[in-house]
Formats: C-alpha cells, structure tokens, sequence
C-alpha cells in the first residue's frame, strides 16, 4: 500500500500488535509528542525485579576478590572497634593507676600503644587492600556490562535500530554504567560494614539486656518502614532521571546530526525549546530523586535519637523502679550502669544504619541504571534458524564435483548440516502452498547439488513466492509478489518512490523476515541459511553510506578485512575511487571523522561500492549506489562493477533509468506489485509502464 | 600516555583550547538556584551545631540523669533532646531538599547553556569537537558536576564547620595536643593534593575515551545495516572492546591512586589517637589528675570525642575531594565547549531585510579548514538574478554543494565577498539570511515526530490548508495521503520509515512552506522519479516565479530549462550558459547529456 520501507505505524516494542493496538499506540505516541516526550514509550517507573540479585551476580564473578575484600572489610571494622574499645578502657586500665604513683610503670601503657598500633596498621592496610581490589572488581564489572551490551547489540534486529533513538541507546553505555561505579566501588563495601557494626552492636545489647533488644528491634522495623517508604520513591525517580537523560542523550545527538537542517530552517529556538522539555523533564526526576535521598539520613539519624530518648527514659524509670532484666549475661536487676552501656549501644547501632542510609542515593541510583541495563541485554537477538553454511569450493572441469577447501576460489556452495539431505526446504514448501511446492522442486532441480545433497553451489538463483510482507504484518508493503532471478543475471528493480524497492532486499538477506511465501536461494530457503554466511554471500551497497571513524583505507577494508593494502586500491581504482582519494591530504590515510563529514556525498557513495568491491561477494545488491554519483563517473563505475560481478548475480536498485539499462531483467514494482518484467529492449517495445517512465526523461521539451 | 587511536583521530584537526577561569565560567549557570545553594550550608550549619550539641546533652542526660538516679532530671533532658533532634530533622530535610534543587537546577542550567552554545556553533566547531563528545559534555560531565556540587553544598560546609568548632573546644582543653591536629591536618592535605594532581590527567584522558566510545556506539547504531551485511559483529565488537578496555585501565589506575585516600585518612587518624593518648596520659600523670594543675581524665575523654569529630569531618573532606577530582575533568570539559567561539559570527548591526533573490560571486575562494592545502572552491565570480532558475551540473567532488552552502553562509568565505540581494551574507542577521534563502540538502533529515510537525519546520504557523499546498506543489500530498494516518503519520528518526524520494519531497515542501526569496535543491530530486521531477519543477516555474531556484542535478534533464546552467570542475566553473549554448560551447556538458540521452533518443524513436 505504502512507502518502502514504510514502517508508518511500526512502534516501539510492537511487533505482532493489532491494528487497533497499533492506533491506539500511535494516538498515544501523538499526546506524548504533544507534551513534548520525544518519544512513544511510556517511562516506566519502577526497576526490575530481580535488578540487585542480577547485579550481586555480576559483581561476585570475582569471587578470590570478593573474599579478600569481605575479609578486609571485617578486619578494618574489628579495628575501628578495638579503637572504641581501648578509648574507654585507657583512662581506667591504664592511666588512672599511674596517677600520684611515685615511680609511674609507663609499661603497660606502651605495650597497650603498642598493641592497639598493631591493630591499627592492620586496618589501615585491610582499608587499603579491599579498596584497591574494589577498584578492580567494579571497573572490571562495568568493562564486562559495557562489552557484554555491546555484543548483545550487534545481535539485536534491524528493527530494534529502527525503532529506538539511537541516543538512548547509547545513554546505557555511558551515563547508565557510571551510575555502578560508585556504587560498587563505595556503597556496597560501606553498607556491608555498617551493617556489620550494627550487628555486633546488636549482639553485645543481647549479651546485657533481652528485653531491651527486643525493644530496639521494634524500634529498628519501624525505622525500616519509613526509610523504606523514602527509598521506594527515591529509586521510582532515579528510574526517571535515568530514563530522561537517555532522552537528552537522544535529542542531542540527533539535533547535532542534524544541525544543517536545524540551521537552515532557523530553527535553533524551536530545537531549543524542545530540549528545554527534556531538561526540564530530567531536572524534575533528578530533584526529585536527590530530595527523597538527601531527606533519609536526617531521617535516620533523628530516629536514632528518638531511640536513644525513649531507652533513657523508660530505662531509667525501669532502673529505678528496681524490676528485672535478663541477658545472656544473667539474671537480676536493670541497673544504671548497664543501663549506661544499653545508651552507648544504642548509638554504635543507630550510627552504622545512619551512614547505610547515606549511601541509598548511589545504591538506588544503581539500581535505575542496571534497570536499564539489564532491560537492554533482555532485548530478544535476531532470530537465526538457519543450518546452511557457505563455503568455499574447488569446482571439477564438469562443472559439478565439488570440493570444500579453505583458500578463496572464485566458487562458493552452500553446506547443509549432516542429516540434511536438502529436501527442508522442499517439505516447507509443501506445507505452505502447491505453488510454492512447484517451484522449489524447480529449483532443487536447476541446482547443482552434490550426489550426498550436502552441497549445493552458489549460482545466486534468487526465488520469491507469493511473498506478502510488512513492516507492520497488518499493512503489507508488498503483496504476492513471484519472481525470479537466474544465476549470473543483472536484475534490476524499478518503479515509483515507495514502490516496496528496498523492502525486496531487506527480505533477501533477512534483515527483516517473510510473514508470507517463500524465498528461495539456489533452492534453499533464506530461512534456512545461517544468517552470517547468508549476508557474506551478499554485498550489499546502501543509498545511506555509512562510513566510520578511521583511514579510508579502513573504510575500503571494512568489506574484507584481510584485504591488503594494494587490492584495496585496486578496488578503489575499479570503482572509481582512486582518483579523488589521491587527491586527499593523506591520500589512503586520511582519517574520516564523523561519518566522513569532509566528503561529498557522491564520494561516500564511491568509497562504499569499493567497499563492497574489496568483499568481492558472490552476489550483489546495489540500492540506490550511485545516485549521487554524476552519470559520467557512475558508467565508469558500472563498467568496473560488472566486470568484477560477470557471471555473478546482482540487484540492482534505482531511480536513474541509465542506472539499470544495461540489466539482464528489469522488474517494474507498483505499490508492492510487479507490473511488468523483461529485458530494457523487451520493455520498451511492449510501451507499457517502464516505457512510460523511461522515456518520461526525454519528453521534457 | 595516550594511545595510538586518540592521537591518530585527533591529528586532523585542533584541538579545543584549554578552559579558563572554569569556576567563573560554571558559576555564571547557577542564577536563580543561587538561593537554595545559599540556602544549604545555612541549613547544613545548624544541622551541625546541632550535631556538637546533641552528645554534650547526652552526656548531661547520663550523668546527671541516670547516674544520678533522677527520673525528672532524665525527663528534663531528654525533652530537650527531642527539640534539639526536631530541630535537626527540620533543618536535615530543608537541608537535603535544597542542595538537592540547588545541584540539579544547576545542571538543568548548565545543560540549557550548552545547547544554547552548540547551537550557535558553526560547522567547524562542531567537527573540533565531534558529535559523541557533545553528547557526553552534555550528559555524562554535567552529571559528575552536579553530583560533585551536591555532595559539596552538603557536605562541604558541614565538615569544616564541625572541624574549626571541635579543634577550637579541643585547643580549649589542652594547647598542646590540639597542635596533634595542626600537624596531621596539613600533612593529610598535602597528601591528599599529591593524589589528585597525580589523578587529574587521567581522569581528563578517561573522559576523553568517552568521547570515543560515544562515537563507536553511535557510528555502530547508524551503520548497522552495514554492519550486519558485511557480518562485521566481530570487528565490531573489537573495536569497542580496544575503547571499553582504555576505559578500564585509566579508571583502575586513577581509582586504584586515589584508593590510598581512605588508609591515609585513617592512618592521621588512628597515629593522632596514639600521641593523644600518649600526651593526654603523661599530662594527667603529671597533673596528678588536678584540674587546676593541668589535664584530668574528664579532659582526656572529651578531647577523644573531638578528636573522632576531627577525623570524621576529615574523612568526609576527603570523599568529597574525590567527587571533586572527577568532577574537575568534567568541569574543565563542559567549559571548554562553553568557551568555544563560534567561527560565524553575527555583524554588529545586522541587515535585517533581504532585498531580492539577486546572488553574486565575486572572486570568491573556499577551503573547509585553514590546514588544507588546496582550496575547495577557487576564484569564483558568478552574477544570479532574482527569479532566475540556475542549474549547476558537474562531476563527483566538484564542489557544487560546497558553493550552495556559502549562500545561507552555512560556512564562511575563505577569500572574495559572496553577496545576496546586493549585501555581503556576513552582514546579515542570520536568521533574516536562512529565513530567506531555503535550502533542501543533499541528506534529507526528517525529525522524529509526525510529518505535520516536520512540515511546520519550514513556518511554524502554516495552516494545514497550506501545509497541503506546499506538499503539492512538492508532489508529495498523493503519497501522504495514502498513508493510513495522512499527515499525522508519525516519522522515526532520521525519516527511515519513508523512502528516499518521499523523504525528498517532504523536504522541499517543508522548504517551499518559508516562502524564501531563494531555494537551492542540492541534489535533492535524486530519489525522484523523472516524471515526478518534471512536475515538482513546472510547480516552481508556475508557483514561485519570483522566487530564485538553483537546483543541482546530476540529471541534465532536471537542469535543461534554466536560465543559466553552470558546468563546475574541480572548485571552478569552467562553463555557464543556456542548455542549448553549453551543447555548442562545451564539451564536458555535451558528453554528460549525450551520455544520458543517447540510447534512450534512438530506442523512442
């Protein structure tokens, strides 16, 4: 019905939506935009389940750093300890007995200062020590998230790409990670030892006072249901802060990239308005967030006073009225210096949750990012159910025998897995129409097969039948298209803007997958093809270059990247590339930045088809390659490229007429259908629609 | 030492210039949350006092209450306990909400000035800098100052306050071991300034990788059709693994330096605890215990709790200098960007009106950076007249886009004068100039929102009635309309989900909406069909016959009926006349068209 590849109505996260989901998504995707939310999908507004566990996971892979580090934390806690501990006891033990002695013993006082030096130094290097090994684990932790999502990515569909902004997905790699460093590194460490000194707090009130403990337990439930309170929505807003900045991300990369348009429309104060939303956006959720964390540990601390009153306060008239206590220490009467003792615990157990408390704001913050994270490694990769393989071969003088090898030949066949005899696709092609049965045993019949059927060589016979498809199943962009190519044949695809051009060949090498029909590839369905070998039998030159950051001669080598120097030249020079990269301040070596912003784009265009030239594939696909390219150079250009591609298939793909005269086969597509085939003469004799179009360019006077 | 692919990237061109006065320069963005980073520390300070208070009425309550045995001394104070602890939490919450607005008002505004500058960047700024390393001032160094600034109003005050205060009590007590502290504060210091000048460079190198990896995640996004075609997964993933990996190591090594900072808090710490204790007893033994002839035990134990107060205060200083350090790279980041000069610059009295569409080159030369050898467009003179069609044919890399973009001074004139209805472009306002002179690029960009929204680029306040006009003279209202949602249809990033040749023409009735004195088509009927091309150009002829049309084409036929067609060759113009005197005059023209119609002429026949 629509444009190419028209996704008019695919949405965020949507495949397989109805059409009134689909509507109702796209009327809830126009409010947002009103609102100025840059896109569709919803902020949601609470982590993962499961986001610390996962994480934990990921943090304890260092389990020999772990264990020193946990070891060092206890350690460097039982010396802060000993440090109270002795404190107290100096006065008593130590110097009282000196005073108004005639010959003071400075003995015992310096074997003391002695020891408690010992005990020192020790904490002082176990501080050091699990710092340092923190440092390891949570910059190694955040190197294997980052990697880890990188890999994910390359193996995420061409969809994903489609429908997501780019700048949020890069906002994960940067502003998502940071936000475990400090977290892994500090807070984690630090709360475990709080924790552990509220415990031993605990358990030393135990030793006095049961009855006392149980109160401050009490006490401690209630304290954690308020803080809990604070924390859920702090975290809730940090998910916010996490998700906005994504957004700033994305609308800043995409206002950078397209600062040409933005100036030329004069558009910087609207673009800036916009932004404006965003930040303001961001700014609300990180206010937010701050507040609820900044606001736990007066909370917290108060509270500890609070407790620290109530205990003196009944304590006390529980002293004085004389009524029992029981601890693991004994049985008798609560008295005052017990008492004492219960206040200066109460203190040792608060302060500890107070300083855990202090680190809610990283922790959460974490967790927001993990959130993400996680959320980004969760997204489904490209499905490949594919088996067949494509290797190379040695062809014998018949033309038949085949033989695998690993050295480059000229011939390529694909490689069905044992137990596959190469009747799949014939029995898929069974199941889904007698039509399509009808071809496939055709094409298993023109290919070349080996007598185990386990090899077939690659002839670049390309079969569509009846494929209907859409980037929304529901609005098929193209419709029962069948067609063919023969091995070795130039077909090119013609036809209006928006015709289904480019749709055909996102189908062949699967970047999108058939919802109807089948597509046969020297008799083998695309579907059973592994998708890698499937796409490195296909180069493939897209309209949009996309070059990347490094040499031109990086970018020429992209297609193949053992190519040397010299074949990569040679690709430059059958293309017609040579000449202007010659004329570069580094020739080969001049580094390409942003994209190769310094080029033109008909230059672009010359260095991706040499890019595709160096790959040397055994079929091609030309979208829209040379359309920027003057008509002088591209005829230079197509000469280089078919005699590179003689006897190999190609598709070729455009809108300049001259671009496509000379193909074997020219298919004129109509909104998704195939109007007319044959040869250009064939074409133009029969005066039907491709007549009309190519000779449109002539009837301009 | 930084590695091979920095330097590598970098050697094309300058980089940015150091930042100066960086704190000025942060400062400038605070306004109007100046009044709660005020606010903060006046909250924090009596969250402090407090905080000293607190334990001497403790203590009070334990010594005079409970080991007194007196249950209404226990009640007086621990009533008064609990306003001093309301007091607190009051001015604990005011505390933490206002530093909490304070920092992220003030990355909100410092994030707002940055877009405000880049968007008055030219092109030259924006390739000094990169796209992923905007990207990262904007997002990832704003946080690490707000983050830095937060922890600084907090907790900045609050500690130096606690530790003047408790130093103060403590010299009250004893001179002498008060001078503990005066020693081991300024050595901790100069311990503490040794790190973070050896950690500030590398902190600026990570920062810088950030940068790279922006760019590799970015590049590897918009490429991924390449990607996956040429199954570059792999190499993919190399490449950024060299990036993650110098990430890792310049952070491990810069946080592995500064984990020497807690151990060497605690080292003051723990040694000043020793020579207290060991003073404080030969002090007391010396006394004999008698306030009035010097130190007593009572003495020793509120000199300890000082000391903890000291250290403490000291330990918090430290955590914040490390949020400090980090944040410093960020901070010099986020001015440098801030700093940066637009290389186009607005006159001092801007012409604000356009007279007519009349262009005129006059020995005008063009290069895209002062390094570059050769010029890009070299000794150009050319005279348009307002409502003339010009077309523009020419090679690959002839620079016939470099020579539109001069006209909407997208670049600057490296050397001649380029002058629009009769005024030099550099001494217009800007926005009068692009207002006037509209331009369809060789890239078409749509902008994520619905191609309502995208048409409205072009005037803000068009009527749908003339956003539909505007798309038929374009030849795009047919296809709009067969889109389910018509003119609603929401467009993805980039316009992906429509076809190159629809993208092309929404883009020029987006331009046809400003209603400009001039519109270049750069390239930009490629994507177009022949005959849909005849129509957008007999609309133009029709509709907008004042306005002055200069359409770059690679197709002669999209050019052949100008006024004035121009034959460019390597940065010149080596040929200019009517279509039917270039196939007289020039070769290279003959040959194009020739090429174009020689096959086509003899099979219509």
């Amino acid at each position: 019905m629509t444009g190419e590849p028209s996704m008019t109505t695919t949405k965020k996260h949507m495949p397989g939506t109805g059409t009134n989901g689909a509507s109702v998504e796209s009327k809830a995707l126009k409010d947002a935009l009103a609102t100025a939310t840059p896109h569709g999908r919803k902020l949601s507004a609470t982590a993962r389940p499961g986001t610390l566990k996962r994480l934990l996971g990921y943090v304890f892979r260092y389990k020999a750093h772990m264990a020193v580090s946990i070891v060092c934390i206890l350690l460097s806690a039982a010396a802060q300890a000993g440090s109270a501990v002795f404190l107290q006891s100096l006065i008593d033990s130590y110097i009282l007995p000196l005073v108004g002695a005639a010959d003071p013993d400075w003995g015992p006082l310096i074997r003391a200062l002695t020891l408690m030096g010992c005990l020192y130094a020790v904490g002082t290097v176990s501080t050091w020590l699990y710092n340092w090994l923190l440092v390891a684990v949570s910059q190694g932790t955040l190197k294997t998230i980052r990697d880890e999502m990188f890999a994910h990515q390359q193996t995420l569909p061409i969809r994903y790409f489609d429908t997501h902004e780019h700048g949020d997905t890069m906002s994960h790699y940067t502003n998502d990670t940071d936000t475990l460093r400090q977290a892994i590194s500090q807070s984690f460490p630090q709360m475990f030892a709080s924790v552990v000194s509220a415990l031993a707090a605990l358990i030393s009130m135990i030793w006095l006072s049961v009855p006392v403990t149980l109160f401050v337990l009490v006490f401690t439930a209630v304290l954690i249901v308020v803080v809990r309170h604070l924390v859920t929505r702090s975290g809730h807003y940090f998910l916010l802060q996490q998700q906005s900045i994504g957004e700033v991300n994305a609308f800043v990369e995409e206002a950078v990239n397209g600062q040409k348009v933005i100036k030329v429309f004069n558009h910087e104060p609207a673009t800036a308005e916009q932004f404006r939303a965003r930040n303001d956006e961001l700014f609300d959720a990180t206010a937010k967030a701050n507040t609820y964390g900044n606001v736990t540990m007066p909370v917290v601390g108060n509270m500890g006073y609070l407790l620290y009153i109530l205990l003196a306060v009944f304590g006390g008239a529980w002293a004085l009225a004389g009524w029992g206590n029981f601890g693991l220490e004994g049985t008798g009467s609560l008295t005052l210096g017990t008492l004492v003792s219960l206040l200066t615990l109460s203190r040792s157990f608060t302060n500890p949750i107070g300083q855990v408390s202090q680190q809610f704001n990283m922790v959460m913050m974490a967790l927001a990012g993990a959130s993400r994270i996680f959320t980004l490694l969760d997204e489904p990769s490209e499905e490949d159910g594919g088996t067949v393989t494509l290797v190379n071969v040695e062809l014998g003088d018949d033309g038949r025998t085949m033989t695998e090898t690993d050295r480059k030949t000229g011939h390529w066949a694909w490689k069905r897995e044992a137990g596959d005899d190469g009747t799949r696709s014939l029995a898929a092609a069974s199941a889904l129409s007698p039509k399509a049965a009808e071809v496939a045993a055709k094409a298993r019949e023109q290919a070349v097969t080996s007598p185990d059927g386990r090899l077939t060589l690659l002839r670049g016979d390309v079969r569509f039948t009846d494929v209907t498809f859409g980037y929304n199943p529901d609005k098929p962009v193209l419709h029962d298209i069948t067609w063919f190519a023969k091995p070795g044949q130039k077909i090119a695809l013609v036809g209006a803007t928006g015709a289904g051009k480019t749709t055909v060949t996102n189908l062949i090498n699967r970047f999108y997958d058939v919802q109807q029909g089948q597509i046969l590839y020297d008799g083998i369905s695309v579907k059973g093809i592994r998708k890698p070998d499937l796409r490195r039998s296909l180069g493939i030159v897209l309209q949009d270059v996309n070059l990347f950051t490094g040499t031109v001669m990086d970018n020429i080598r992209y297609g193949r990247l053992d190519a040397t120097d010299e074949e990569c030249i040679e690709a430059a020079k059958l293309t017609n590339a040579d000449g202007f990269i010659r004329m570069l301040p580094q020739g080969y070596q001049t580094v390409l930045e942003g994209d190769g912003s310094g080029l033109s784009q008909g230059q672009r265009q010359l260095i991706s088809i040499a890019r595709a030239a160096v790959a040397d594939p055994p079929c091609l696909i030309l979208d829209e390659a040379t359309s920027s390219i003057d008509t002088r150079t591209e005829s230079v250009v197509q000469a280089g490229m078919d005699n590179l591609m003689k006897g190999r298939t190609v598709f070729v793909i455009a809108h300049r007429l001259s671009t496509i005269r000379n193909s074997d086969v020219i298919m004129v597509l109509d909104h998704g259908r195939i109007i007319e085939r044959g040869s250009h003469d064939e074409l133009i004799a029969k005066k039907g629609e491709y007549y009309q179009l190519y000779t449109g360019a002539v009837e301009l006077e | 030492m930084p590695s091979q692919d920095i330097t590598a990237a970098q050697a094309g061109h300058d980089r940015p210039a150091p930042p100066k006065h960086i704190l000025r320069t942060l400062a400038h963005s605070l306004r109007e949350y100046k009044k709660q980073s005020l606010l903060t520390p006046v909250c924090v300070a009596v969250e402090a006092i407090l905080e000293i208070l607190i334990p001497t009425v403790m203590a009070e309550l334990i010594d005079r209450g409970i080991t007194g045995g007196s249950m209404p001394v226990i009640l007086k104070f621990g009533l008064l306990l609990l306003l001093c602890s309301l007091v607190s939490l009051l001015f604990g919450y005011l505390a933490g909400k206002f530093a909490a607005i304070a920092a992220a008002g003030f990355a909100r505004n410092l994030r707002s000035d940055l877009f405000d500058q880049v968007q008055g960047f030219s092109f030259t700024n924006i390739d000094r800098f990169s796209t992923g390393s905007i990207i990262t001032r904007l997002t990832t160094d704003v946080t690490n100052v707000q983050n830095a600034y937060m922890m600084l109003v907090r907790v900045g005050v609050r500690a130096p306050i606690m530790m003047v205060v408790a130093w103060a009590c403590s010299f009250n007590i004893s001179h002498s071991i008060s001078m503990v502290f005066l020693i081991a504060v300024p050595i901790l210091g100069i311990a503490l300034i040794a790190l973070a000048a050896a950690v500030h460079p590398i902190f600026e190198r990570v920062f810088h990788t950030y940068d790279d990896l922006n760019n590799v995640v970015d590049e590897n996004i918009q490429g991924m059709r390449v990607v996956k075609s040429f199954n570059r997964e792999d190499h993919e993933e190399s490449k950024f693994m060299r990036i993650s990996k110098r990430i890792y190591k310049d952070f491990l090594k810069a946080e592995r330096t500064m984990s020497f900072n807690m151990p060497l808090m605690q080292l003051c710490m723990y040694v000043s605890m020793i020579l207290i204790a060991w003073l404080g007893a030969s002090q007391i033994v010396a006394s004999g215990n008698n306030a009035a002839l010097g130190l007593t035990t009572g003495e020793l134990t509120a000199m300890v709790t000082y000391a903890m107060q000291i250290l403490m205060s000291m330990m918090m200083i430290s955590m914040i200098f490390v949020m400090v350090i980090i944040s410093r790279a960020s901070a010099s980041r986020i001015c440098q960007l801030l700093q940066e000069r637009s290389t186009v610059i607005d006159p001092a009295h801007p012409v604000v009106e356009v007279a007519d569409g009349s262009i005129e080159f006059d020995h005008v030369s063009f290069r895209y950076s002062d390094h570059s050898e050769k010029p890009v467009l070299d000794d150009i003179n050319l005279t348009i007249k307002p409502g003339m069609t010009v077309g523009i044919v020419g090679g690959t890399g002839s620079a016939k886009s470099s020579l539109v973009q001069l006209i909407p001074r997208l670049y600057d004139v490296t050397a001649g004068t380029l002058k629009v209805g009769g005024v030099d472009v550099r001494d217009y306002d800007l926005v009068t100039l692009r207002d006037q002179v509209a331009m369809v690029l060789q890239k078409n960009i749509l902008f994520a929102g619905t191609i309502k929204e995208n048409l409205r680029w072009g005037d803000p306040h068009a009527t749908d009635d003339q956003l539909v006009h505007a798309c038929q003279l374009a030849q795009a209202d047919g296809f709009v309309r067969e889109f389910p949602d018509g003119y609603d249809t929401h467009i993805e990033q980039g316009g992906t989900n429509v076809s190159g040749g629809q993208r092309q023409r929404l883009c020029i009735a987006r331009a046809l909406l400003k209603k400009p004195k001039i519109l270049i088509l750069d390239d930009s009927t490629s994507a177009v069909d022949t005959k849909t091309d005849q129509l957008i150009r007999n609309a133009f002829r029709t509709e907008i016959p004042d306005t002055t049309k200069i359409i770059i084409a690679q197709r002669i036929a999209s050019v052949q009926e100008s006024d004035l067609i121009l034959v460019m060759d390597g940065g010149r113009i080596i040929a200019s006349g009517t279509h039917d005197e270039l196939l007289e005059t020039c070769d290279e023209y003959r040959q194009i068209h020739e090429s174009q119609t020689r096959n086509t002429a003899q099979e219509a026949m």
